[in-house]
């Protein structure tokens, strides 16, 4: 803090308030000039303006200011830019999807599977569609139950216990199983009972609700702790048993948030691909049946639009190959399916944000 | 919710019923039955994770064993073939965390400390939902786009940094190499990071921060001193999160570079060094059933290196907290 007392005055002299002004059309300038000389690109120019400018301002502060001005005018130019820079990737992917994916979607891409389908022959997206649904359902069907009767017994009796806190531990075991080891479990699964071959939506429901367990327990769990012991135990005092207590007034003060988190745990496993790569297979037509046969996914059909694309038509020279095409708009119906669940979560998460 | 509860009593439970009139009873098998179904699921919980790793070691363990060629050319058992690519899923993740640490902590701390409040709420937002991006989706955007753009720039760092190993080169000419998948990683984890980050960067005490604002520090100060020590337990958390999510990823992996088992440390070259993840998503469709077993294997050695990892995550934060509250 010797700092603040050096100089004869109490304040040190300050950058004028045009100086951000001044250095940033300088480093506009003097970038130019370089990529001018260099024959750069514009983005190569921007990058450079913009490390010209992050360091000088500093540099001219730490003259002016003092070293304790400097650093702290260098780190929110970092900040700042570190933010500008990210902003850039993000941007990049979500601008890219809806470009290159909204001219592919049509009534046809959505109405069709790839049965059939030859080269550039305009294919869909149906069974796809059909098969993220059904497996999507079955592994909440399987998911929430468990997960959602786990946070009852870790919050209503569980409390502190042993057994309490060794069912918290594999729960966080279970949030760190990588996809694609819950994709091998499934399959080991039903290997074991139906042969190396069986391939079926089953076992990508199995390894999703496997995702899914731990996302709802910890939401469940956390919206189950904010019920005020208040409401328990006026129930209690009227003489409610404990299991229509937990029903009847537990759970509806706390199914907002518990909503939420479960639509969150879909709006996550929605969009998994490696487990159901290796469980579920793919398949170019409708299957609906849970228990035979392969069945695609919307990610998995993307994976395999991707590494398969086809040929690029004749004639259309330095088009895509249509396998690409499809694949963005796969991905775009992918992304909007996400965030919709996103916000039907947070609307929910308002509507019945719990009022006492 | 009318009811109201004298503040005095603090039951346990219900008052437990001495006689047997018929409504009593109902309600105590009503209890008895629920009460069983909720321990049922968190046992079932134990169950299906001890299952998961049963299963895996039922089906792993054969692959410990198979014939020699099963491996494919220039591995002679289980443990040549999976270390270089524990090696190369360890490597590319490290590689992505380098990439994702600082910028994501600059953008929570920007979050947090920095935006006007109007762009905070906003950007929180955002960063939020691009955690909930499919890996699919980023994978499809590394290798088509980011593969694309990033061409003159491996070309680049083979011809003029080829001294350093990570860029031995020869640079591979369509741009999808293990430094873009790095790169892809990096952006995935991002979101992850920033978001746990922020909010324990939001959870510093007002007073620490007002106290070092009164002693005249700056705002870098602020941060410092009272922000930075006060979250590190909860960073390291959200990094290894990252961590975890960036080991056991396969989709961003797989889609933008094909590589097979290798230990090397270049990144820009045809041959990469290849994960477990994208391994086994490269192989499984083509599998034979011996190879199956090789391939399950690897992915119990890769769920029990995410659980290590997690384990130790767990430890450090737990040695915070009581640092903290010491």
């Amino acid at each position: 803090m010797t700092a603040l007392l050096a100089p004869s005055t109490l304040a040190r002299p300050r950058l004028p308030r045009w100086a951000p002004v001044v250095v940033a059309v300088a480093a506009l300038a003097v970038a130019g000039l370089i990529s001018l000389l260099f024959g750069w690109s514009w983005i190569a120019l921007l990058v450079v303006a913009g490390l010209l400018y992050v360091f000088a301002l500093p540099l001219w502060s730490r003259v002016l200011e003092g070293p304790r001005a400097a650093t702290d005018r260098l780190m929110t130019h970092l900040v700042w830019g570190s933010f500008v820079v990210v902003c850039v990737p993000l941007l990049w992917l979500l601008i890219l999807v809806v470009q290159k994916g909204a001219p592919v979607i049509n009534g046809h891409f959505l109405t069709t599977s790839m049965r059939g389908v030859i080269g550039s022959m305009p294919g869909g997206i149906l069974h796809a569609l059909q098969g993220t649904i059904v497996v999507t359902l079955a592994a909440s069907i399987i998911a929430v139950p468990i997960g959602l009767m786990t946070a009852i017994y870790l919050i209503e009796y569980g409390r502190g216990g042993r057994l309490a806190r060794v069912i918290t531990f594999l729960v966080d075991v279970m949030t760190g199983i990588p996809s694609i080891v819950a994709g091998l479990f499934a399959l080991a699964l039903l290997v074991m009972f139906f042969g190396p071959a069986f391939r079926a939506g089953i076992g990508g429901a199995i390894a999703l609700a496997l995702l899914m367990i731990p996302t709802v327990v910890r939401s469940a769990e956390e919206m189950l702790r904010l019920v005020p012991s208040d409401l328990r135990e006026a129930s209690y005092a009227l003489g409610v048993p404990k299991w229509r207590t937990i029903v009847k007034v537990v759970l509806p003060t706390a199914i907002g948030g518990i909503v939420t988190g479960i639509v969150l745990a879909i709006s996550r496993v929605i969009g998994e691909t490696a487990p159901l790569l290796v469980t579920a297979g793919y398949n170019d037509s409708m299957n609906g049946n849970l228990f035979s046969g392969r069945m695609t996914t919307l990610p998995v059909y993307i994976f395999n639009q991707y590494k398969t694309p086809g040929a690029t038509p004749l004639g259309a020279h330095a088009a895509d190959p249509p396998g690409y095409a499809r694949a963005w708009g796969a991905a775009l119906v992918l992304i909007v399916i996400v965030m919709i669940l996103n916000i039907i979560a947070r609307i929910i998460g308002k509507i019945f944000a719990p009022r006492y | 919710m009318s009811l109201t509860a004298s503040p005095e009593q603090t039951p346990t439970g219900p008052p437990e019923s001495d006689s047997g009139s018929p409504a009593r009873r109902s309600a105590r098998l009503g209890d008895r039955i629920f009460a069983g179904a909720a321990l049922g699921a968190g046992l079932l919980i134990m169950v299906v994770l001890a299952g998961v790793f049963i299963f895996l070691l039922i089906q792993g363990v054969p692959g410990l064993s198979v014939d020699p060629s099963t491996y494919g050319q220039g591995f002679d058992n289980f443990w040549s073939y999976v270390a270089p690519l524990l090696f190369g899923t360890i490597f590319i993740s490290i590689l992505a965390l380098i990439v994702a640490v600082p910028f994501a902590l600059a953008v929570a701390l920007f979050i947090s400390h920095y935006a006007p409040r109007r762009l905070a709420t906003p950007v929180a937002y955002v960063i939020d939902l691009l955690a909930a991006v499919p890996s699919v989706v980023y994978g499809l955007w590394g290798g088509r786009a980011l593969a694309q753009a990033l061409k003159p720039v491996i070309n680049w760092l083979g011809d003029y940094l080829n001294w350093i190993p990570l860029f031995k080169g020869p640079a591979s000419p369509n741009g999808q190499t293990a430094l873009t998948a790095a790169l892809v990683l990096g952006v995935m984890i991002l979101p992850i990071i920033t978001a746990i980050s922020r909010e324990v960067f939001a959870q510093t005490p007002r007073l620490n921060e007002e106290a070092a604002i009164g002693l005249g520090a700056t705002r870098w100060e602020v941060i410092r001193l009272a922000v930075l020590p006060y979250a590190k337990s909860g960073v390291i958390a959200g990094i290894m999160l990252g961590l975890g999510r960036a080991l056991g990823e396969t989709m961003a992996v797989t889609m933008v570079y094909s590589s097979s088992p290798k230990f090397t440390l270049n990144i820009i070259g045809d041959t990469s060094p290849q994960t477990i993840a994208a391994n086994i998503a490269n192989n499984y469709s083509e599998a034979t059933p011996d190879k199956q077993h090789v391939l399950i294997a690897a992915g119990l050695v890769l769920f029990a290196f995410t659980f290590a990892v997690n384990f130790i995550a767990r430890w450090a934060i737990g040695r915070g907290e009581r640092n903290l509250a010491r």
